[in-house]
């Protein structure tokens, strides 16, 4: 049976893992191929790389990590920020990554997904979507909105998209995979948004990984069976040592949902 | 070490697919030399041949036939190993074309170079959702040696929405809606649909296994 994918994701500047503090002040964890290494040796199913130094002030940026860490890993990775052309994502997969993984570019420009997809083959597109759940939005019934740029506070913006049409939008455009990453629960470690997810999952027939809230093993078991994603990501609970990947799979195992042995 | 056992040397045949620097990180990681290439007297001298791929069959047989490549490749007599698309490519046809990956349907027969007589087509997921990506298990495991150490239940990493149909060829199959040939083989060439090089260990020991292969091993069969 196809296993439940746990994923950890790193943040990564200028080559370094680091640890954002409110978006500023960027302490840094570590060099990002122990790192990675360390992950994939510890039994994660795969790994996004997220390069925040991309999304700054359109200087060329530094990606030969990308090329060190296909060098020593052995499951399947996705590199994630300031990809934003065919060049740009043609230049990551050469040097080893498995996806790509677009957010405000797609935003932009809708049709780069497509034609992404029809280069580099639809598995390998991954469109990211923050969202936001705006309880005073349509008219007081609440909504839940796409933003865009949220890899810097100063420009973070609402977009005019929900995030379930966007979602299908998306996916009619090529996209091979959903991050759905829920905004409202980042960083809060109060366990994934499982109304939401479940609302995405029913219009979302391409794999769909969840993003935001993981906080104990219980909220996995509970993503995974109550919103039926087919990935769960999480950085700071793997950082920081509040969950072993190993651990969690045996817990999920118990809870009789399919996972890959470590 | 067992290194002499492959002491020739090994290429990977440069498909113009994007997954080429992946497939030469995991046979390096095992302690042997490959070289990329799309030269054609290297391949025909090399003791082993790795068909990587990924993307669309349309795009990779342009490239193949661009190069020149299609009868070069028909004519090895050596171990030739296909990975996911590659593997693909050893068939017959895929109906895999590239219109669009928005279409979700394919737009015709993509002629391949019928290495393996069998024929791609779309998988049957039944429903499940596609592509079919992630980390999958094997069933009924024949004992090709390329398969050495391998057992049924072991999970491998796939990423595909067309597959070979389950034939003579199937040495491994999977279930994802219905049952496909997870690897298949014919001869000196084995093509497997998941992707070897990103199966941590056990793709690794796949790998190693065929870069082991004597020459008499396939011959045998």
């Amino acid at each position: 049976m196809l296993a439940r994918r746990i994923i950890p994701c790193l943040d990564v500047k200028d080559g370094k893992v680091v640890k954002g503090i409110q978006f500023r002040n960027h302490e840094i964890i570590g060099d990002i191929v122990p790192l990675a290494q360390k992950y994939a040796e510890a039994g994660a199913d795969e790994l996004v790389f997220y390069d925040i130094t991309a999304s700054s002030d359109g200087r060329v940026v530094d990606k030969s990590w990308v090329s060190r860490i296909a060098e020593v890993i052995d499951i399947p990775f996705c590199v994630a920020g300031g990809i934003k052309s065919a060049a740009d994502a043609k230049e990551i997969l050469m040097m080893g990554a498995d996806k790509i993984s677009i957010n405000s570019p797609a935003l932009q420009d809708p049709e780069l997904i497509t034609r992404l997809a029809d280069i580099f083959g639809q598995q390998c597109i991954v469109v990211g979507i923050d969202s936001f759940y705006n309880k005073e939005a349509n008219a007081g019934k609440g909504e839940y909105q796409v933003y865009q740029f949220t890899g810097d506070e100063k420009r973070t913006q609402q977009t005019g998209w929900t995030t379930f049409d966007w979602i299908e939008k998306v996916v009619s455009l090529g996209a091979g995979e959903i991050v759905l990453n829920c905004m409202n629960q980042d960083g809060v470690r109060q366990g994934y948004d499982i109304v939401q997810l479940k609302q995405a999952r029913a219009v979302c027939n391409v794999p769909l990984i969840a993003s935001g809230g993981a906080g104990t093993m219980e909220h996995f078991s509970d993503v995974y069976q109550q919103a039926d994603v087919d990935g769960a990501l999480a950085a700071s609970v793997f950082h920081k040592g509040v969950i072993a990947i190993k651990e969690l799979k045996n817990y999920l195992k118990a809870q009789r949902i399919e996972v890959r042995p470590c | 070490m067992t290194k002499e056992v492959s002491a020739g040397m090994n290429v990977i045949v440069d498909t113009g697919c994007a997954n080429l620097a992946s497939v030469k990180f995991a046979v390096e990681r095992l302690g042997y030399q490959v070289t990329i290439t799309d030269n054609i007297e290297l391949i025909q001298q090399a003791d082993k041949v790795i068909l990587p791929g990924v993307g669309s069959a349309k795009h990779a047989m342009a490239n193949i036939n661009a190069k020149n490549l299609v009868s070069v490749l028909q004519k090895l007599t050596q171990p030739v190993l296909g990975f996911c698309l590659g593997m693909q490519l050893m068939t017959e046809s895929s109906t895999e074309g590239n219109k669009s990956s928005t279409e979700g349907k394919s737009d015709g027969l993509v002629p391949c170079l019928n290495l393996i007589p069998t024929k791609v087509e779309p998988l049957k997921s039944q429903g499940n959702r596609l592509p079919h990506m992630g980390w999958n298990t094997l069933r009924k495991i024949s004992d090709h040696p390329v398969l050495k150490g391998i057992s049924e239940g072991d999970y491998f990493y796939f990423v595909h929405s067309f597959a070979a149909p389950i034939s003579e060829y199937t040495i491994a199959s999977c279930e994802y809606g219905s049952t496909f040939s997870a690897a298949i083989a014919k001869d000196n060439f084995i093509g497997c649909q998941f992707h070897p090089e990103r199966s941590s260990a056990l793709g690794s020991k796949i790998i190693q296994n065929f870069l082991e292969l004597g020459p008499q091993e396939l011959a045998n069969l």
